[in-house]
């Protein structure tokens, strides 16, 4: 019985560090702050948020991260979303669309749909959207290897809708770094991979002006096992990367810079996050105008998504993760995202029911509406403790972008292993605390309760796979082949150059070259990654 | 007495390594002999390589939902090259209802999010001894 169940540990123990293994002195005060100079919200470095007036002007966007089975079942589940007061859209895709396989291919058995929704060509990118008009709702995609072509599948879909991509905006994850970093989801080598990167950054600054061409992701790395200080830095330096390339390639810093955004993570250590956000915005804004000279303040200011943290969620006791997302969403609300995903409550074991969801999404809508926590800027701001943190954290990530530096960038250090190394260190020394119970876990390692009452789970429905096979194959004998022939011929030439890929890609999805072969054309010209795994 | 030689696998697309990465540590640092195969394995590569390194022991990590297309042809192979005694493992995102399918093909064990790397550990140690 519930009432009656034993509790395993009782005592409280003083947390003395942060998670990243910062020491936490028993009480601040003015001397942990001395000489900080601490200029308004809205003016450089934006530690205390990149806009004057923050929430007060404009809530953050409320976006849940979707997707699941096929197009036209998470079609449903974003017009229920956008019905129930979300603000924008995000789309999760199964793992053959991440990897770059059709439904069809071999690999993709057992995988159609489950993780997320199954893209095989522009005809099931046309039923995601169904009767959603791309020129009003913004829309993200969480996308990296083959982030390209569903880009250009996504830019059609507009076309079609008679929407101008001068009006079109929404968000490409696009982020390749962090998946040799950390998510594993890559196909080419990281040289070639950079390119079609660029090619999106490039094509983007050119033709959809109002479009985030990448969203550099620290999300993952944490998710991985990263402390916030590796995430901190390992994303950051991800950035410099990207400008380096950007620059490569003939743009001027300020006409791309302002459109990079960033994607981070909220943890459980709710001031280390909020300290995270705050130092994350203070080295960008001196990245950017002292290492590259940028003049336009918007390419000063660091923009970012958040998302609450998967991987601290339970399968024990499932609902004390809606209290676990409270805090996390709050302090990504205090630490002045712009954007915000709520996790559910039955992460640990499936993708979201429509339920878990629901209560995730107005986790975000009583902090918005009934917390009073968006009134006024940073309200941390000038606090003894979160402003140390802050500057510990900026300094301990500084140091980390500085040893990459020194390793020559960051991909000669993925190339050695150093930060897959670090993740894997602090992920399996976190473990072992959450064995040894130094770290407690409520409901894992402290509080237990056996007999725990089963939750209502979302099922992906088996037939998802069957059905895109089915609508692939129809596609394949109805298009005209000899357009696709041409139009990935020509992509390949392409490839082989040094032109810039995306219109190329364009005219292969206006055809309907599916995803896999639209990946195969690039696979035949860069060949395909793998790496050497450390444990 | 020999240290028991685990083959640590990630079958299928999913790239979520960390829980892999961990518990080849723990096994280790448990005294054990791991070989990890790193990610995207198929069945017959994994059957191969643990036919290869002789190992006692199958650890399968799977996140992404494809555990009932991937755990059936593991065990099946198994069987058509007479490994059926080599301890096959399952850890991951595995619902209850699956985890029990999947014993009835002749998986020992299927750890769930939550399960401790001691249990995992003890578990192996006390099975591999009472076949030995």
């Amino acid at each position: 019985m519930k009432l009656m169940a034993k509790l395993t540990s009782t005592t409280v123990e003083p947390v003395r560090k942060t998670l990243s293994g910062i020491p936490v002195k028993p009480v601040y005060g003015p001397e942990d702050t001395s000489g900080l100079e601490l200029p308004q919200p809205g003016e450089f470095p934006y530690t205390r948020g990149i806009h004057e007036s923050m929430y007060r002007g404009k809530l953050w966007t409320m976006r849940q991260f979707s997707g699941f089975a096929t197009p036209e079942e998470t079609n449903r589940r974003f017009r229920y979303l956008l019905s129930q007061g979300q603000t924008g859209l995000s789309v999760a895709f199964d793992l053959p669309t991440l990897m770059g396989y059709d439904a069809d291919h071999a690999t993709s058995e057992g995988e159609v749909g489950k993780c997320g929704v199954s893209i095989s060509s522009l005809e099931d990118m046309e039923i995601l959207f169904r009767e959603i008009p791309l020129g009003d709702v913004t829309v993200s995609m969480t996308i990296n290897s083959p982030a390209p072509v569903i880009w250009a599948m996504y830019l059609a879909v507009a076309e079609k809708q008679g929407v101008d991509w001068t009006r079109v905006s929404g968000t490409l994850q696009n982020d390749i770094l962090k998946e040799y970093i950390a998510q594993k989801e890559y196909i080419f080598p990281p040289r070639p991979s950079m390119r079609l990167v660029t090619d999106v950054i490039e094509y983007s600054t050119q033709r959809v002006p109002r479009f985030n061409p990448i969203s550099i992701s620290g999300y993952h790395i944490r998710e991985a096992g990263s402390t916030a200080v590796q995430e901190l830095a390992f994303t950051l330096r991800d950035g410099i990367e990207y400008v380096d390339w950007g620059i490569e390639r003939g743009l001027p810093v300020d006409a791309f810079a302002p459109r990079l955004s960033f994607f981070f993570n909220s943890h459980n250590d709710f001031f280390e996050e909020i300290a995270k956000y705050r130092a994350a915005r203070k080295i960008w804004a001196e990245v950017m105008r002292d290492r590259y000279g940028a003049q336009d303040e918007r390419s000063w200011k660091l923009r970012t998504h958040a998302q609450t943290a998967g991987c601290s969620l339970t399968w024990q006791q499932p609902y004390n993760n809606i209290v676990r997302t409270t805090l996390q969403a709050l302090a990504a609300v205090l630490g002045g995202t712009q954007s915000l995903h709520t996790n559910s409550l039955d992460e640990a074991y499936a993708l979201p029911s429509e339920h878990a969801v629901t209560i995730a999404l107005r986790t975000q809508q009583v902090l918005a509406y009934e917390s009073g926590v968006p009134a006024v800027p940073d309200p941390l701001g000038g606090s003894y403790f979160v402003e140390s943190l802050t500057q510990e954290m900026e300094q301990r990530a500084n140091d980390y972008i500085r040893r990459i530096d020194e390793m020559g960038g960051m991909i000669p250090a993925i190339e050695r292993g150093f930060p897959q190394t670090e993740i894997a260190n602090a992920s399996y020394e976190y473990q072992h605390e959450i064995e040894t119970g130094e770290q407690k876990i409520v409901g894992v390692n402290a509080f237990v309760e056996r007999n725990e009452e089963p939750i209502e789970l979302l099922q992906i429905d088996e037939t998802a796979q069957q059905h895109q096979l089915e609508k692939l194959a129809r596609l394949k004998s109805r298009r005209d082949n000899h357009i696709v022939r041409k139009s990935l011929d020509d992509l390949r030439r392409a490839a082989e150059g040094r032109e810039n890929t995306m219109p190329f890609i364009l005219d292969a999805v206006r055809a309907y070259a599916t995803l896999g072969e639209i990946c195969d054309a690039f696979r035949g010209v860069f060949g395909a990654y793998t790496e050497t795994s450390v444990i | 007495m020999d240290r028991i030689r685990v083959l640590v696998a990630k079958p299928g697309l999913d790239g979520h390594d960390r829980g892999a990465k961990v518990i080849a540590r723990a096994l280790r640092d448990a005294g054990m002999e791991v070989i990890y195969t790193g990610l995207r394995q198929t069945p017959e590569m994994i059957v191969n390589a643990a036919l290869q390194e002789d190992v006692q022991v199958i650890g399968l990590s799977i996140l992404s939902g494809a555990h009932n297309a991937i755990v059936p042809r593991v065990m099946e192979l198994l069987r058509e090259k007479g490994m059926d005694d080599v301890l096959v493992t399952v850890g991951g995102i595995i619902p209850d209802e699956d985890a029990r399918e999947l014993k009835k093909l002749g998986v020992a064990a299927v750890f769930q999010p939550g399960a401790s790397l001691e249990e995992i550990v003890d578990f192996i140690r006390s099975s591999v001894k009472q076949t030995a």
